[in-house]
């Protein structure tokens, strides 16, 4: 019988579309949520019947098996029908036009639809056409609300709450959809935000979100609670943003020695898949401060959540 | 032919006139502007009380998009669009298929517009061949088939060394080089202006240094040749301020601002939740940028103001932000768009909007138009400054819908237009 | 639904509600004639502290420690499609595995019987018990579906208009149990 400190808002949303929109009150809804559906996954029958009959849509357009494989544990333990639509590239590549696979999908009448694009404003393009709940899984550089949420999740398992933290994130800010919803959601509950990295990966104006930008790894890591590090992908960025991976694990990877500045209960995060050796060293990833597959742990629960808590709420139309 | 317009306030700024006057047209040309002008029997009337009569508007930067990609617009609905949204002339960019860079095209688009007669059309033609950067297209040919300036509009002249030539060869032709500022390289990928929105939204961003350093580099080559150099779509307060200290300084530099830029910034493109029609190129800037365009416009350092019309048809915008062609239509609000924010809100004088859309334009290009002064050629628009219109883009002329200005409620309306002293009759 | 409830009358005040509660503690031991195995399952949200109450006496008299659980069945509900927003979800919480064990399902009220119908479920998929048993301490009748307690506190038929409420010391600082009427408008 745990005593309710906080009175939770009620979810009335038809989409999650990102975390800029949410309110602390609907964020602190989701974690709490989560919470319940934590114990599901540890039970001999990980199954409950609550969104039977339900169909669910996981449509990536990008490839990706982490997020999609949550997602699918997640419906498939509610009971969900659950369909994956894989399809690369562009919609101009495949010939068909968003427009038209949104609806042709709407025919099908589905009742939530996952969606991974490149592009931002895909999901919100899509929302506003089709009936069915939006979840955006991630849309280009904008926005990976369910990522912020499950990490969200797991620094409160840690530290009981996030009010007041000191949240470092470190690496190609520019590019990273992680780190924009991260910065909405930790922001908004009262965490301050430290973003570190290159100059070069680093969006203008970016202190305008409510964030301190430091340009070392040391200045960064100095007193901090958490420290979230992010894929560096050169492969898919160009050379002219940062020389090779030796030059960046140099300048900005995460070692032991790095980590000693933090504060001792300091728990060490990672969006996944990581990169040993170029963001951050295997000591690391592996150490006693890791909490990198609790994260993963998590994400099926926080999916879980929202997916019971958006197959619920009503149109207001009809 | 004798047509007497009477009752309305003119407002002709090449001739320091504003009041209760009268405007006589006979046989296409203006003939007599004064306070009473006597009365004949063959003489027609139009009642302008209540009205603004004002030197036919110009919009001196649309995209016909005739020859080759008609479905987006045409010669006819284009000029029709214009004459709905008050224009008596336009001045239209060369990136059609094929491009506008040789006399042939230069005709057929002439003698289109001569067929339909909704408004002049007076081409921009292509400073290089092909629109491709590398060699100077024939320029004097296109000249003497009708077109007053040039320009690669739908890119940049990129080539430094051919911005040069092209300054010093039309100056043979006293034309203007018109240049749609852009360095390609600091810009690619940039789908919005790169500042606080397109961080919050993860868009790729093209700075405002993109446009400034090619207007630096220009205005340094205007000086050493003498040139008439026009930057086209003009976006950045650093880019307005090199326009102003180059015509304190003497030089022939002269700049075109759209309605868009005027009343929208970067905060657009989230506010609409990724509507494509807050895409274009020159991207909408910072609230700082905007400002400091205003400033320009009350200060006299902008020269007109041109619309960019840029149709395209609906299925092309209707896909996701970043795949979306750039460009928004406006010939058809931009004179109520203006009407209502510019000079309601008192940014600017009623006389000081005539003079960007009509005197400027005129001067720039060096046409017969931009004036009521008599013995030139009987182009007049006539508006309503305070009539309220909503914005619906269903009901437009152009086959476009791509306004970012869809449902706006404005104050000021266009209400006719005379072109060579006709009263021109709209089809429906 | 959901209209506005005031106090009817007080059907059971603290003291009544306590006797009754050391009978249904003694009843339930009679039954199982001992306490082997025992397990008390309370259900979100009153019958958290029935189960504790009760575990309590038993304890008391038996001198052995009685494990008691916590069961929400919002997943199981079978009216959720229904019902917009989504109810409230709490965590489940059960003291080891319930393979073997007697189950005693604790609620304080019983009336259509759909809460118990979805507690069973639930409970299978936490395992195999031995048996499953219902203790509730009132029983308001009207049921829709074939459940009955095994062990009950009072019975009151109560319309479909009116309903009873249970307060309890942990939870709401007094002990009684009330019958409610709608607010006349």
């Amino acid at each position: 019988m745990t005593p309710e400190t906080i009175k939770p808002e009620v979810w009335t949303r038809k989409d999650l579309l990102g975390i800029a929109e949410l309110s602390a009150e609907e964020i602190t809804l989701i974690l709490d949520t989560a919470e319940s559906f934590r114990e599901v996954s540890e039970r001999p029958i990980k199954k409950v019947p609550t969104l039977r009959g339900k169909t669910v849509v996981n449509l990536f357009f990008e490839p990706s098996t982490r997020t999609r494989t949550s997602f699918e544990i997640a419906e498939k333990r509610l009971s969900a029908d659950s369909i994956n639509m894989s399809t690369s590239g562009s919609s101009v590549v495949k010939g068909e036009s968003l427009v038209d696979t949104a609806l042709n999908l709407q025919a099908m009448a589905p009742d939530l639809i996952v969606i991974r694009h490149g592009h931002p404003g895909v999901p919100h393009m899509l929302a506003g056409r089709i009936d069915a709940g939006v979840i955006n899984g991630g849309d280009g550089a904008h926005e990976h609300p369910t990522q912020a949420l499950l990490d969200a999740f797991t620094i409160r398992q840690h530290k009981g709450k996030l009010e007041g933290l000191k949240v470092v994130i470190v690496g190609d800010i520019e590019h990273s959809r992680v780190v924009r919803s991260n910065i909405h959601l930790l922001t908004k509950m009262g965490a301050s935000v430290t973003l570190a990295g290159p100059r070069t990966m680093m969006p203008v104006e970016v202190e305008k979100l409510g964030v301190d930008v430091v340009y070392t790894l040391e200045e960064a890591v100095a007193g901090a609670d958490v420290v979230m590090m992010l894929r560096i992908q050169l492969e898919r960025q160009s050379r002219l943003l940062f020389p090779s991976v030796k030059e960046y694990f140099n300048l900005f990877g995460l070692t032991k020695a790095r980590l000693k500045r933090a504060k001792r209960d300091v728990i060490i995060m990672h969006p996944g898949p990581i990169n040993r050796g170029v963001e951050i060293a295997s000591e690391v990833a592996d150490g006693s401060y890791s909490v990198i597959l609790e994260q993963v742990t998590n994400g099926v629960a926080v999916r879980m959540a929202i997916l019971y808590l958006l197959s619920g709420a009503h149109r207001e139309e009809g | 032919m004798r047509l007497l317009i009477a009752g309305g306030r003119v407002v002709d700024p090449s001739q320091d006139l504003d009041g209760l006057l009268e405007v006589l047209v006979e046989d296409g040309w203006i003939a007599q502007v004064d306070e009473k002008i006597r009365r004949t029997k063959d003489t027609e009337i139009v009642d302008a009380s209540g009205f603004v009569v004002a030197p036919g508007l110009i919009d001196m930067h649309v995209h016909l998009r005739e020859p080759g990609q008609e479905y987006k617009e045409t010669v006819r609905t284009g000029t029709l669009a214009a004459a709905a949204g008050g224009f008596t002339a336009v001045a239209c960019m060369p990136n059609t298929a094929p491009p506008n860079d040789n006399r042939s095209v230069t005709e057929h688009i002439v003698a289109e517009a001569g067929r339909h007669g909704f408004a002049r059309v007076y081409p921009i033609g292509a400073v290089s061949k092909g629109q491709k950067g590398e060699e100077m297209a024939e320029i004097g040919d296109m000249v003497a088939a009708g077109v007053v300036g040039v320009s690669d509009d739908g890119l940049p002249v990129s080539n430094a060394e051919l911005m040069r030539r092209a300054l010093s060869y039309a100056q043979h032709f006293d034309i203007p080089v018109i240049q749609h500022a852009q360095d390609l390289d600091l810009s690619a990928g940039g789908v919005m202006h790169e500042g606080e929105w397109s961080t919050r939204l993860g868009l790729s961003g093209a700075p405002g240094s993109a446009e400034d350093v090619m207007v630096a580099r220009d205005v340094i080559l205007a000086e050493d040749t003498g040139g008439r150099y026009h930057v086209a779509h003009l976006s950045t307060a650093r880019s307005l301020d090199m326009v102003r200290r180059a015509k304190a300084q003497g030089l022939a530099v002269t700049c075109e601002v759209t309605p868009h830029h005027l009343v929208l910034t970067d905060e657009a493109v989230a506010e609409s939740g990724f509507s494509t029609h807050t895409k274009m190129n020159p991207p909408l800037r910072s609230a700082a940028d905007r400002e400091a365009l205003l400033n320009g416009l009350a200060d006299g350092t902008v020269d007109a103001i041109a619309s960019d019309h840029a149709p395209h048809h609906a299925d092309e915008k209707d896909v996701e932000f970043d795949q979306a062609p750039f460009g928004v239509i406006g010939v058809e609000t931009n004179l109520s768009v203006c009407l209502d924010r510019l000079v309601r809100t008192g940014i600017i004088d009623l006389a000081r909007l005539i003079e960007l859309f009509s005197t400027g334009p005129a001067r720039i290009l060096k046409l017969p138009g931009g004036t009521l002064r008599p013995d030139s050629p009987a182009d007049i628009t006539l508006f309503h400054p305070n009539r309220p219109i909503t914005v619906r883009a269903a009901r437009f002329r152009s086959k476009a819908l791509n306004t970012p200005f869809e449902g706006w409620k404005l104050r000021g309306r266009p209400v006719a237009t005379i072109l060579s002293g006709r009263l021109l009759e709209l089809p429906t | 639904m959901p209209t506005e409830l005031k106090s009817k009358k007080t059907i059971l005040d603290s003291q009544q509600m306590r006797r009754i509660l050391r009978r249904m503690a003694s009843e339930i031991v009679e039954r199982n004639r001992g306490v082997e195995d025992l397990m008390l399952v309370g259900i979100r949200t009153r019958g958290v502290p029935l189960a504790e109450t009760l575990a309590a006496h038993i304890e008391r008299e038996e001198g052995r420690e009685i494990p008691i659980g916590i069961l929400d069945i919002t997943l199981y509900r079978d009216d959720l499609s229904t019902i917009a927003p989504q109810p409230v979800v709490k965590e489940t919480r059960l003291p080891g595995d319930i393979d073997g064990k007697t189950v005693v399902l604790c609620d304080d009220v019983l009336y259509t019987g759909r809460t118990i119908r979805a507690a069973l479920d639930a409970l299978v998929d936490y395992g195999r018990p031995l048996s499953v048993q219902l203790a509730v301490l009132v029983d308001r009748g009207h049921r829709e579906l074939p459940i009955q307690a095994d062990v009950v506190g009072k019975r009151f038929v109560v319309g479909p208009e009116e309903s009873v409420e249970v307060r309890f010391e942990a939870t709401d600082e007094v002990e009684k149990v009330m019958l409610m009427e709608p607010v006349e408008e």
